[in-house]
């Protein structure tokens, strides 16, 4: 897979719609009672199990929610203390040795995040695609409410669809 | 391989008919609900401003406009794009004032009074479209502008032509919506 994550995050900057397509990351969902065999830390703005083991489970997994509550995604802040320069609006566009951030921030302050592979071309139309089905399938839904975690079917599959179209026409590296 | 630029292969087109009967059908519910204009006339823009707020961002993804420098700029993208995109009418656009702030849409055509000979009696003071005040009032609202939307004349009150007001109040703090705990 050559485009990792796909991230949505509201003006308020908290994360409304999450896609991990990376295949070695797992998560895992449990439901536990008082008291909790795993120990947790706060560690770099995240919270991560410093101790303790269960079902899949292992020190160094990071807690992504609660009771199904997002707690990820202060991005603007991380992106502002990064920029080089002043009175930056935020990221555009990281690039590392394994991957490449793509942001796109609507004028409505609407910002799409993608993870890809550095060598994966087309990102940008692939996030104005994104802004489309987003307008389509989570805004046109009248049972959807603004700024709420997007939890519509017809939003992941076309935005799935969406990935796969983009990875077969974009991409030069392995994988596809 | 190649497509043709469509927005979605399997987009049908609504009967325009359709869409008019459903409008009047909502009006003339909330006449009947409500005994006072200015309360159907409210609960129009209420509606209409849910409406603007999400139509909005459907807007910026299909016609790709970019920032816009100033109001007339705005005032001028909403009437030849956005309501030709989708009410497929042109207003003219004049500006009010010297301070630049008040626009007005004057509407030629208006696809919704199509089938609207006049108001009923009792009535004089129904602002039958001002579900589109709303709209506009939401789209606004969403790229931080804070905007005041009426009917400054109305050909279904006597006047000789429709006619929108925008009067542009202050641009919203953007940062009001970021580092929320």
């Amino acid at each position: 897979m050559a485009i990792f994550s796909v991230y949505v995050v509201n003006k308020a900057g908290g994360l409304i719609y999450q896609l991990d397509s990376y295949a070695p990351r797992s998560e895992a969902e449990k439901t536990f009672s008082y008291p909790l065999d795993l120990l947790l830390k706060l560690h770099d703005e995240r919270v991560l199990v410093a101790f303790g083991q269960r079902d899949g489970i292992r020190v160094g997994h990071a807690v992504l929610a609660i009771n199904g509550i997002d707690v990820n995604g202060k991005l603007f802040a991380i992106g502002s203390q990064l920029s080089p320069e002043q009175g930056s609006s935020g990221i555009e566009m990281l690039e590392t040795d394994t991957f490449k951030l793509h942001c796109f921030q609507t004028l409505t302050g609407i910002k799409f995040v993608v993870l890809a592979d550095p060598r994966q071309a087309g990102i940008d139309s692939l996030l104005r695609k994104i802004y489309e089905i987003y307008s389509d399938y989570a805004l046109k839904n009248p049972f959807y409410s603004l700024e709420m975690p997007i939890r519509c079917e017809l939003f992941d599959q076309n935005l799935k669809l969406a990935l796969e179209v983009a990875e077969k026409a974009g991409t030069f590296g392995p994988g596809s | 391989m190649s497509r043709p630029a469509q927005r979605r292969p399997e987009y049908h087109k609504i009967n325009r008919d359709l869409f008019v009967l459903t409008y009047g059908a909502l009006v003339a519910q909330l006449c009947k609900d409500y005994e006072k204009d200015e309360d159907v006339n409210q609960y129009l823009d209420k509606m209409g401003y849910g409406i603007g707020t999400r139509l909005v961002e459907d807007f910026l993804a299909r016609s790709c406009v970019g920032r816009c420098h100033s109001y007339s700029e705005i005032a001028d993208i909403i009437a030849q794009v956005a309501f030709k995109m989708y009410l497929g009418i042109t207003p003219s656009v004049t500006c009010n004032n010297s301070s630049r702030n008040e626009f007005s849409l004057i509407l030629d055509k208006n696809p919704l009074v199509e089938f609207v000979e006049e108001l009923p009696a009792g009535r004089s003071s129904l602002c039958y479209c001002n579900l589109l005040c709303g709209i506009i009032r939401g789209a606004l609202e969403m790229v931080h502008l804070a905007a005041d939307v009426t009917f400054l004349q109305d050909r279904l009150k006597g006047d000789s032509v429709t006619e929108i007001g925008i009067t542009f109040l202050k641009k919203l703090d953007e940062k009001k919506y970021r580092r929320k705990k």
